[in-house]
């Protein structure tokens, strides 16, 4: 029988080629394997350092500059640097492929801004499994072995109240617009800021409202805080969609010039408000330091300096020194100020 | 005397050398290079890799294989995938037992392979115009099943299933389920009546009619063996990810059309066989693999493997040409003696 023959040619044929071409990986989870803490250490941790960079999607400037950032620490170490990732954000498991094929590579680290905290977790956990550390900066997931994180509680409200200290110089009336009432990571910020603070007696914070990250709910309650408070000097917007609605309303009113605007936002959306005065200086993180931090960190991993415990402590190039914190994460430190000198040079946002 | 082109070679010479077997030496050829050339490749990770991520396309083939034989098509199969996937998550988190789930997101999926069929043997719409439009539907009610949550957590139990492979094999304990669905794709297409009418439908559907081949049914069954087995893989996809969303399985119609296709089906119909369908998906995916382990970028795979089908589509038909203006010639000679 013809296809009864063209079958077996092709199972056999098949068959035979991928079991007479295959060696066996020590990573390969199988039915009777489980035992991942062994194989960790078959990792090729001496030679060079092969890492790959996956991005949540390439031609992102944001990006760009996060693997910048990996390059330059990566010439300081001598390790190689493979940027790869899919062409759209948002699908949650497109880089399973990524990381698998870096799996079958055998790369000593993966760098990697998730796309979803759970969806990876399968390629990311057989990937270790063969010895590959893998280090998340910028977007975690909830399996890794190390997590470079952009923003620290204390480091953002410390950045924010230098930006007030020195835009309202040292005295005046000051009001808050956040995003939503019920906002973690903003409300955590506005906490360590109000007791950064009490130390200054003579700023004296009028309100905190909430624009719900909503654009015109934002710009609406800018207008309302330039009605009800007519001697305020700044607004401390610390979320990138409040920071922006607020320097638009600003720069449209009257008070252009008199209030000020700081916060966080991102370079690209506040330039053209830098350039018109309605704000000094505002923060964020530097992408590039932590592409930089990430491959530091990533060394000190295969060295061996650290195993992302809670207190290990390692040296990374011109930002100097860095400890783990709880959970595996290694907080960047405080935010990155952006103002007229430097903003050229970070083209995103 | 009549010339039977398609009789006057021997049979190891029509078992060995005909459109499938081509694809198959071309998946062995290609195996071989990369196992060779491509550092990294010849491992079992590899072979895990490839048959974990292409398990969908590769059950998907099977019955996008004979509704194609038919004449027909069906590109909603990628939605009915994510839409599986959706209603999975949907109902396990509103606390319907997880084992019900699956079953019922699988026979959500033969109801709308069901649906599928009936529009178009019913009602007499073109496939393509159908499957389009339950393809947007299909999409439309995933991505509204879940809105934009991601449901994880699933059993650990179900979810480690597609994670087990057969010893150091490399090979998904899975596999041993599609080589079964295969073996029945086989019988079915290739030993049974039921299987010369969907030859016979995609031939020439009133011949087909008129030698008692019941045209609507064949290909409802077929729709709704789509339809289930899009179901299957939906439910395989939230297993192997462990996550679902509405968006699982987009593109996956393409990738399954295209392997058909590649393995030797007609789009016209009538011509065709399961192994080229199920060699299709393998070169797709072991080109894709090694390519991606070369370095080679998404887009540049994406190239690559539309490349490959043209080349397939146009090889076809240039052998055909040839081969008719030899049995013409033949023919000519015949006549004149």
């Amino acid at each position: 029988m013809k296809l009864t023959k063209a079958i077996a040619a092709l199972a056999a044929a098949s068959l035979a080629l991928i079991a007479g071409c295959t060696t066996p990986t020590e990573g390969t989870p199988s039915s009777s394997a489980g035992d991942t803490s062994t194989a960790a250490s078959g990792g090729s941790s001496s030679g060079a350092l092969n890492i790959t960079m996956l991005p949540k999607n390439l031609g992102n400037p944001y990006f760009d500059q996060s693997t910048a950032g990996a390059e330059e620490a990566a010439g300081e170490i001598g390790a190689t640097i493979t940027q790869v990732g899919p062409t759209t954000e948002g699908v949650a498991d497109s880089q399973v492929e990524f990381i698998e094929a870096a799996t079958q590579q055998g790369v000593t680290a993966i760098e990697l801004s998730a796309n979803d905290k759970d969806a990876l977790c399968d390629s990311v956990k057989a990937a270790q499994a063969k010895g590959i550390k893998v280090v998340t900066f910028d977007s975690d997931t909830s399996c890794r072995d190390l997590f470079i994180n952009q923003v620290s509680v204390d480091g953002v409200a410390q950045s924010l109240f230098e930006m007030i200290e020195d835009q309202t110089g040292g005295s005046g009336e000051i009001a808050i617009l956040s995003a939503g009432a019920n906002a973690t990571n903003q409300n955590a910020w506005i906490d360590a800021l109000k007791k950064l603070l009490e130390t200054k007696p003579d700023i004296k914070l009028d309100d905190v409202v909430y624009g719900d990250d909503a654009d015109q709910k934002s710009f609406d309650e800018t207008k309302g805080l330039l009605s009800k408070y007519p001697d305020l000097k700044l607004i401390v917007a610390p979320t990138t969609v409040g920071i922006t609605a607020a320097a638009r309303y600003v720069s449209s009113s009257d008070k252009k010039g008199k209030v000020l605007v700081t916060g966080l936002g991102t370079p690209g959306s506040m330039k053209p408000y830098l350039a018109d005065g309605t704000t000094k200086e505002f923060a964020l993180w530097n992408p590039k330091d932590l592409g930089y931090l990430t491959t530091y960190a990533v060394k000190a991993l295969v060295d061996g300096t650290i195993t992302g415990a809670e207190g290990d402590k390692f040296t990374a190039g011109r930002l100097g020194d860095y400890t783990v914190g709880a959970n595996g994460e290694v907080p960047l430190g405080p935010a990155f100020k952006f103002n007229a000198s430097n903003i050229d040079q970070f083209p995103w946002g | 005397m009549n010339y039977y082109p398609d009789h006057a070679r021997p049979l190891w010479r029509r078992a060995l050398v005909n459109r499938e077997m081509a694809i198959v030496y071309l998946l062995v050829a290609t195996v071989a290079f990369s196992c060779l050339t491509v550092d990294n490749f010849a491992q079992s990770i590899t072979v895990y890799n490839i048959l974990r991520n292409y398990f969908s396309a590769l059950i998907l083939a099977l019955p996008m294989c004979l509704v194609m034989i038919t004449g027909d098509i069906d590109i909603s199969v990628g939605s009915m995938v994510g839409l599986s996937c959706s209603l999975l998550g949907l109902m396990y988190i509103s606390g319907v037992p997880f084992e019900l789930a699956m079953v019922v997101a699988i026979g959500v999926g033969a109801l709308g392979g069901l649906l599928n069929g009936l529009l178009v043997t019913r009602v007499g719409l073109p496939s393509l115009a159908v499957t389009l439009g339950t393809m947007a539907l299909f999409r439309g009610l995933a991505v509204g099943a879940l809105g934009t949550t991601t449901v994880t957590k699933f059993p650990e139990f179900w979810t480690a299933i597609p994670k087990y492979a057969i010893g150091e094999t490399g090979v998904p304990v899975v596999m041993v389920f599609f080589a079964v669905l295969m073996a029945a794709f086989i019988w079915l297409l290739h030993f049974t009546a039921f299987g010369r009418g969907v030859y016979a439908i995609g031939l020439n559907s009133q011949a087909a009619a008129f030698s008692g081949v019941d045209s609507a049914r064949t290909r409802t069954v077929l729709f709704v063996l789509a339809g289930t087995l899009s179901g299957v893989g939906g439910v395989y996809w939230t297993l192997l990810r462990g996550v679902a969303r509405g968006d699982t399985g987009s593109g996956l119609e393409l990738q399954v059309i295209a392997a058909v296709v590649l393995g030797g089906v007609s789009v016209f119909g009538g011509v065709g066989a399961v192994y080229g369908c199920v060699a299709g998906v393998l070169l797709i995916g072991v080109l894709a693999n090694a390519l991606q382990v070369v370095g080679v970028t998404a887009d540049i795979i994406k190239i690559i493997t539309g490349g490959l089908l043209i080349a397939s589509v146009m090889a076809g038909s240039l052998i055909a040409w040839t081969k008719n203006r030899r049995v013409g010639a033949k023919a000519a000679s015949a006549q004149t003696e």
